[in-house]
């Protein structure tokens, strides 16, 4: 084999190689990016359309319409997986639509020891009925308190919002989007919905505090949110890192593993070191 | 070589005791349903106020948990959808397990480290420690919303892996196992089966080492569980080192409910111990309270580490702040000062008040990371209702009852059957010699 082939098969090999790389990243399910609703809270009119579409779409009965519920700060709760906020702020009332964020990495699902809790590839957050076992852990890790418990029922349920995920892997758009009569909500892929916020903050750039909540939080999150005001004005948590929650007892799942391995061993190594001559029997109780 | 002609002896015994085997199981079936009933009646008198007391107080837990599991968790707990844990939780699993942590303490010392000393409490703290994750893990299943699913992270068609939870649910189901093997060959004296305590005999260190680690595990695991609610758990309780310091609280704490329960088993069941244990015991005692003390030395010191390493100092005006005070004052400095002294002048009711100190500080501890320093600036708390405070003690009376009942049956203070006993012919290297000798069977 002279050098010249040598090279060109070389070079063969290389591009195979890179062949398949591109083969494997043109795979529908590996290029396919999270989607997510992008909210912009400033054109939010207050109708609570998407409160009576989400309802209606997930069984639950019709939610009060009477302006009056605007009236204290409600949160998304066992029969209403989607609810609307009224602010005061110093530009005037806001209207807020809070649910499930949809993490990238939620610390729900990785709470969840039976996987009930999962975070699909498409990109929402689902809860298996079949899997739960009731144990309330992922309400105890969630930074945003979402999962809401049927505290009433024998056969209780964990309720959250679930982005219409069977809507969603049709193709279709979640209900509540759909409902939007002021186009406050857009829904698309995650990377697509940044892009699109961060231009509307470009072309408008007095109009939003220059942020998209969802972005960096907790690690990022499918629901995203542009606002005129300071987001805390909005009974958003602004004191929550830009770590994904899952890292923060990584640490000491890694540690497992090698206690594991490590302390048998050490404690057997003991074990002999103290073993007296005549003592060779097992030691019974 | 009368040695030798016994060991042939015996031989011959064995074989023909193989050759009868079915006939003598078909004996020990007739000797063993008897047995068995017989030990199933009481063995003291029925009405005591103990007894009546635990009587109401069960009959009424029952009836409270029926009305629980027909109309859900809400018509007997306090719980909300801000505090999805409260005391059955917070107490009976947190709180409960780091109670239990005697059992690996102590066993490390006397099966790993062979301290002689503190072989006579040895069956006792192992009962203790597997009654207590039965009764107070298994009171796990009356908060569960869905317990029929239990076995769900067990069967393997749903193994959530990157989940403390599901580490510290395989870690107690596998611990409780272990810790029946520790216990089991006292149920083998009981039924007077030799050869199974024989064999389960050999199974014990096996089973400390594996328990032993276990115990590491999940002890600090109950920690890891509360990492994930940084955002909700006041500053001065959340640290990343909450798995280290529920592990190291664990030491002191699992031993201090061995100083206190022993105080009140040497009392309760005195009959059954013999005058030599009694003095035996006040050694014990203190040996344990030096360990106390020394493993809450280092506990405090570890607090102060992660106070001032987090900064806290901005916290410590403050209600929460002074809370935090009561906890590290008021139930770690001064029982440890106690403890401290206590074994320097062998005072043994000063330790027993250390160690009632010490048990209140640990509650308040595991209380105030999993509920009280939990969603602090919520405005409304979670107090636990009177239901929940009730099914909770009838656990503990439960647990109380099937403690009595195996302590006065099986030897868990009393000496131990004369043939559990090793004879000095059979030791290491006298065996040796007989094996060379007459090539027969050992034992």
């Amino acid at each position: 084999m002279n050098r010249r082939n040598f090279v060109s098969t070389l070079a063969g090999i290389g591009s195979t190689a890179l062949m398949t790389e591109n083969a494997r990243a043109e795979d529908p399910a590996e290029l396919r990016e999270f989607v997510g609703i992008l909210v912009d809270t400033t054109r939010c009119v207050g109708c609570r359309s998407c409160e009576m579409a989400c309802a209606e779409a997930h069984g639950f009965p019709e939610p009060d319409s009477d302006p009056s519920v605007f009236e204290k700060e409600r949160s998304p709760s066992t029969t209403q997986w989607s609810i609307v906020n009224r602010y005061s702020t110093q530009k005037g009332e806001v209207y807020v639509k809070r649910q499930c964020m949809h993490c990238n990495q939620p610390a729900c699902a990785a709470a969840c020891l039976t996987k009930a809790m999962l975070k699909t590839e498409e990109g929402p957050v689902i809860w298996r009925e079949d899997k739960c076992m009731g144990c309330r852990f992922c309400m105890i890790c969630c930074p945003f308190d979402v999962p809401k418990f049927e505290y009433e029922s024998p056969v209780p349920k964990i309720q959250k919002c679930n982005l219409c995920w069977d809507r969603v892997k049709e193709g279709k758009v979640p209900v509540c989007v759909e409902a939007c009569p002021a186009e406050a909500l857009v829904f698309s892929s995650r990377k697509e919905l940044i892009e699109m916020g961060r231009a509307q903050i470009a072309k408008d750039p007095d109009s939003y505090v220059h942020q998209i909540y969802g972005e960096n939080e907790v690690g990022g999150s499918g629901y995203l949110y542009l606002s005129s005001v300071p987001f805390e004005q909005l009974g958003f948590r602004t004191d929550l890192e830009n770590i994904p929650y899952p890292e923060l007892s990584k640490d000491y799942l890694y540690a497992v593993p090698v206690v594991l391995t490590l302390w048998p061993a050490f404690l057997l190594a003991l074990s002999n070191a103290t073993k007296k001559d005549d003592d060779r029997q097992s030691h019974d109780t | 070589m009368r040695r030798k002609k016994t060991t042939i002896d015996k031989a011959m015994t064995r074989k023909t005791e193989s050759e009868s085997k079915s006939s003598l199981l078909i004996a020990e079936i007739r000797r063993f349903g008897p047995f068995l009933l017989s030990e199933m009646k009481p063995k003291g008198k029925l009405a005591t106020p103990f007894n009546v007391f635990a009587a109401i107080v069960l009959f009424v837990a029952v009836v409270l948990l029926v009305i629980r599991f027909t109309q859900g968790l809400e018509s007997t707990t306090n719980l909300s959808q801000d505090f999805p844990w409260g005391i059955w939780i917070g107490f009976d699993v947190i709180t409960g397990v780091a109670f239990a942590g005697g059992a690996y303490v102590i066993t490390f010392m006397v099966y790993i480290l062979r301290i002689e000393k503190y072989h006579p409490i040895v069956r006792m703290t192992v009962l203790n420690g597997f009654l207590a994750y039965v009764f107070y893990a298994g009171a796990l299943l009356f908060d569960l919303g869905r317990p029929w699913n239990v076995i769900n992270p067990i069967i393997g068609n749903s193994f959530g892996v990157s989940s403390v939870m599901f580490l510290v649910a395989w870690h107690f189901m596998l611990y409780m196992i272990a810790e029946f093997i520790e216990f089991s060959p006292a149920i083998a004296e009981w039924l007077g089966w030799k050869r199974v305590r024989r064999i389960l005999g050999t199974l014990t260190l096996g089973a400390v080492i594996f328990g032993i680690t276990l115990s590491t595990l999940h002890q600090s695991g109950l920690g890891a569980l509360l990492l994930m609610a940084k955002s909700k758990i006041h500053p001065l309780w959340y640290s990343e080192f909450i798995p280290i310091l529920f592990f190291v609280s664990s030491i002191f704490a699992g031993l201090s409910m061995v100083i206190v329960e022993g105080t009140i088993s040497q009392k309760v069941f005195r009959t059954q111990i013999n005058p030599q244990h009694h003095a035996a015991h006040d050694d014990i005692v203190v040996g344990l309270a030096r360990i106390c003390a020394g493993t809450m030395y280092v506990y405090f010191f570890l607090k102060v580490l992660v106070f001032i390493h987090g900064q806290h100092w901005i916290h410590i005006n403050t209600p929460m702040g002074w809370w935090f005070l009561v906890e590290i004052v008021g139930f770690v400095l001064i029982p440890v000062r106690l403890y401290a002294q206590a074994v320097q002048f062998r005072n043994l009711s000063l330790i027993r008040i250390a160690a009632a100190l010490t048990l209140i500080g640990i509650v308040l501890n595991r209380l105030n990371v999993s509920i009280i320093a939990f969603k602090w600036y919520a405005l409304e708390r979670y107090v636990p209702s009177w239901m929940e405070l009730e099914i909770t003690l009838g656990v503990i009376v439960a647990e109380i009852l099937v403690l009595r009942w195996v302590v006065n049956r099986m030897p868990i203070l009393r000496e131990h059957p004369d043939w559990t006993v090793p004879r000095p012919e059979l030791s290491w290297k006298t065996r040796l010699v007989v094996k060379e000798g007459a090539a027969t069977h050992e034992r």
